[in-house]
Formats: structure tokens, sequence, C-alpha cells
């Protein structure tokens, strides 16, 4: 509840927290699905469980890219530089993402040239500030990032930018959030819509959640109360039994999202008939391929990649986490073999991932309330 | 990456029109504005950065509601790291912070 006491306005939290715990039915249990890793986040570092009633749980979703990113595609981007001598340049949240042999920073110390970059835009500088070597950008994320890549591939085109590909890692929500709702061991009251991936894709693509499922879906902001009222807004439509998509982001979420960007992923991705995702395994059109008239463009089709399928590690249950089934800390590796400084599993990677956010703020602090009591 | 971070646009380049100057807490960068081009943009607009790409455009307000939760969550000086980060090449003089 400390968080929530710094952020402004706590009275208003009370008053939601008040109103959630008078709505949730006693003899029921909820199990309610933030779908984004930005929400996750937020949701442990404010503490929101601490506020909500026993009986309504959080299942953390699978939008984390780097979280849902396989083992394989990682080892597959790592030969490009070891095997073709190219340049890896990506994010910062892919560096410690553990491949077969280790992670990109692990092959860097080792001699491998892997550059960190902002923007795939740095990319493409790259690939102009170095003519003669080939620079590869392994591009992840969700629709918040894609268009960011296709609008890159543009400029690499009009400028006949010649030794640039991209590695496209890039997914969508969509077909994820329909995988995980035909799950048979996932039973789910309601969604907590993604931010930043609805300002691209806007609120109708979740309508057959609502329609089909009958499950309510609400596109959420990321302050403690944005998250607090929307599942209130999920409750409310339970308890009258409605099931709607609404919009409690309205404020950054344009109902039919950004046209320009949905332009231009249609111009240079196509989807993939099926892609790998860590933990949910195969999802059919679940991730963008770049389209043929791009093709000088896509590593996948100018190198010869080993696309060797990579099971995680035995003891690790990253899969199971990621579905809901397991929290964080009853995975066997947690905080032993696997921390946010030595990860084992992607989950622990980034801040967005549900295994490192959970020993960022609830871990460390029982350990440190153990350590004062 | 997958939080926006909230920038000001203060010039918007005639020669170039599919960048933007943006100022974050000070520091200037160029960053690119296609994915707008259906918005009217004017210097003193906020939008909400991903990569180096404004993705939409908000309010002040909503821009100082970001900036707060990206420090509530500890994400401020990586924001920062990210913006001083961009480096798309040809920046003029008079863009540099």
């Amino acid at each position: 509840m400390k968080y929530v006491d710094e952020y402004r306005d706590p009275r208003l939290i009370r008053q939601v927290a008040d109103e959630i715990r008078r709505l949730a039915n006693p003899d029921r249990h909820y199990r309610i699905m933030e779908v984004c890793g930005g929400h996750t986040h937020a949701i442990y570092r404010f503490g929101l469980a601490d506020v909500l009633p026993a009986n309504l749980e959080l299942i953390h979703g699978p939008g984390c890219p780097v979280c849902v990113l396989p083992m394989g595609r990682t080892d597959d981007g790592l030969s490009v530089a070891q095997d073709h001598g190219a340049i890896f340049a990506a994010f910062g949240d892919v560096m410690r993402v553990p491949g077969t042999h280790g992670s990109p920073l692990e092959h860097k110390a080792r001699g491998t040239e892997i550059r960190m970059v902002y923007s795939p835009l740095d990319a493409l500088k790259l690939a102009r500030a170095n003519p003669d070597r080939h620079v590869m950008f392994f591009a992840i994320g969700f629709e918040t990032t894609a268009p960011s890549t296709a609008l890159t591939l543009l400029q690499a085109r009009a400028e006949g930018i010649a030794n640039f590909s991209v590695l496209s890692n890039h997914v969508t929500i969509i077909p994820a959030i329909r995988a995980i709702l035909e799950s048979p061991d996932m039973r789910l009251d309601g969604f907590v819509g993604p931010g930043h991936v609805s300002t691209v894709i806007g609120c109708r693509p979740y309508e057959f959640i609502a329609r089909n499922y009958g499950k309510p879906v609400v596109v959420s902001g990321f302050e403690p109360l944005d998250i607090l009222q929307s599942i209130l807004m999920i409750l409310r439509q339970l308890a009258t039994g409605r099931s709607e998509v609404e919009n409690q982001y309205a404020r950054v979420v344009p109902w039919e999202g950004n046209l320009a960007a949905l332009k231009v992923l249609a111009e240079v991705f196509e989807l993939r008939p099926y892609f790998e995702w860590r933990g949910l395994g195969f999802i059919s059109q679940s991730a963008l391929k770049i389209k043929d008239s791009y093709a000088t463009w896509d590593t996948e089709r100018r190198f010869a990649l080993p696309g060797i399928r990579v099971t995680d590690p035995k003891a690790a249950q990253c899969g199971e986490v990621l579905k809901g089934v397991l929290k964080p800390h009853q995975c066997k590796l947690f905080g032993r073999e696997c921390t946010p400084e030595r990860p084992v599993g992607a989950l622990m990677v980034s801040s967005e991932g549900a295994c490192a956010a959970f020993h960022n703020y609830v871990h460390r602090k029982s350990a440190a309330d153990a350590a004062v009591a | 990456m997958c939080l926006a971070i909230p920038g000001k646009l203060v010039d918007l380049p005639a020669e170039r029109p599919q960048f933007a100057i943006v100022e974050v807490s000070g520091v200037r960068r160029q960053v690119n504005i296609d994915l707008l081009s259906e918005e009217p943009l004017e210097s003193g607009d906020w939008v909400l950065i991903h990569v180096g790409f404004a993705m939409s455009k908000i309010s002040e307000e909503g821009a100082a509601e970001q900036n707060r939760l990206l420090a509530m969550l500890g994400e401020d000086a990586a924001a920062m790291e990210e913006i001083e980060g961009y480096d798309f090449g040809q920046r003029p003089e008079r863009w540099a912070s």
C-alpha cells in the first residue's frame, strides 16, 4: 500500500478500491488477466494486489516481448553475427536474453560484434556508417514497436541501403489472447487491455473477446488509479451480465487506433502462418514476416539461419508462469538459480516480465522485512 | 521499450518533414513523426515517443502524467538514456542540446 499512498489523490484510489470490494461477489473467485507487461510492472510496483479483495486474482499475460521470444530465435540472430560477420543491433531489453550459448551481452564480451541501439533508425545509421559490413537489426515487440521497424525498412529502401536487414520477431497480441481463451487450463473472467499497443490497433480488434467469448475487455492506462478503475469497470460488466470492450484510456487511445501506423504495417509486413511463443507454443498467424517486396532487407531470406527449436532449461517453469498456472515464486528456480542479475528464463530479464517484477517488488521486500524482523 | 516517453515538439524543420525536434527534460533530439502524418502538428505540441518515433499526440497534462508514471516505475533514468541515445545522424548544430 506504500506506493499507492505516494500517488496523487490516494482518497480517490481508496474509493475505487472500496467500490471494487463492494462489487466483488464473495462467493465467486475472479481471475482477470492484464495482457501487457507494462501493467504487470505497475501492478507489482504499486502493490495493487494489496488493495484488491482476496478472491480477485490478477493473471499476468503474454504482453512482454522478450518474455515470449523463443530461445532459438536469439540463437538465429546471434548466428548471423557469428557465422556471417554481421553486426548484431538490438534494443537493450534483448541484450540479456539467454541464448543457448549465452546472451547477446555475453557474446559481446567474447568478441562478437553486438551493438545496443535505442531505435531501429540508429541501426540503419550503423549500416550507413559501415558500408563494408552487414548490419542486422534484431527486431522485437508487439504493435507498439512494429510500425517503427516498418518505417525504417521504408527508409532503407528509399536510400537503397543494401547492407542492412531486419530479423523480424514482431508478434501480434490478438492471436495470443485467442490462444489463451482457447486453452483448456485457462479460466478467465475478463481482460485489462494493453495501453500502448492499443494506440496503434485501437479497440475494435478486441471485440471478438466480448462477443464470442463473453468476456469484458477494458483498455487501460498505467497509473494505479487507471488500473483499479479498469478492474472496477470489468467487475461492473460482470455484475450486470454485460461483456463489452470499453476504453478507460481514451485520453491516449483512439477507438480506431493509429491509421498511419496500420497502413505502414500493411505495406511492409504480412502474417506468418505460425510462430512459436515461449510458454504458449505455436500460434497460427501470430507474428509478422517481411513481405516479398522488402525481401532484400529480410535477414531470414538473406542468410541461412539454423532455425533450431530450443527447449527451455528443464527445471525452469517459464511456460507455466507465462500461462498463469504458476505464480513466479512457485517456480523451482525462482530467486535461486534464476534472478534478475543472472536470468535463466526470459521472464526474469525485462522489468515487464512477471518474474522480474515479482522479484524486484515482492521478493526483495519480504527478504528486507525478514532481515529487519 | 513498451512504456512511452513524453516529449514536446520544439521544431518542425520544413527541409526534413518526417522528423521533428523534441525536448525531453531539457534534452533535444530528433524523432520521426511519420506515424502522426494524419494529425496537424505544431511546435509546443506534446507527443508520446516509442523507440525514436512519435506515436500519439497527447495533452500537456497527459505528458506530465506520463513523466510521473515513469518516475514512479523507476523507469525515468532509462527513458532519459533512451532519448539521449537516439542517434539517427544528420543533426544540424541548432538542434543539438
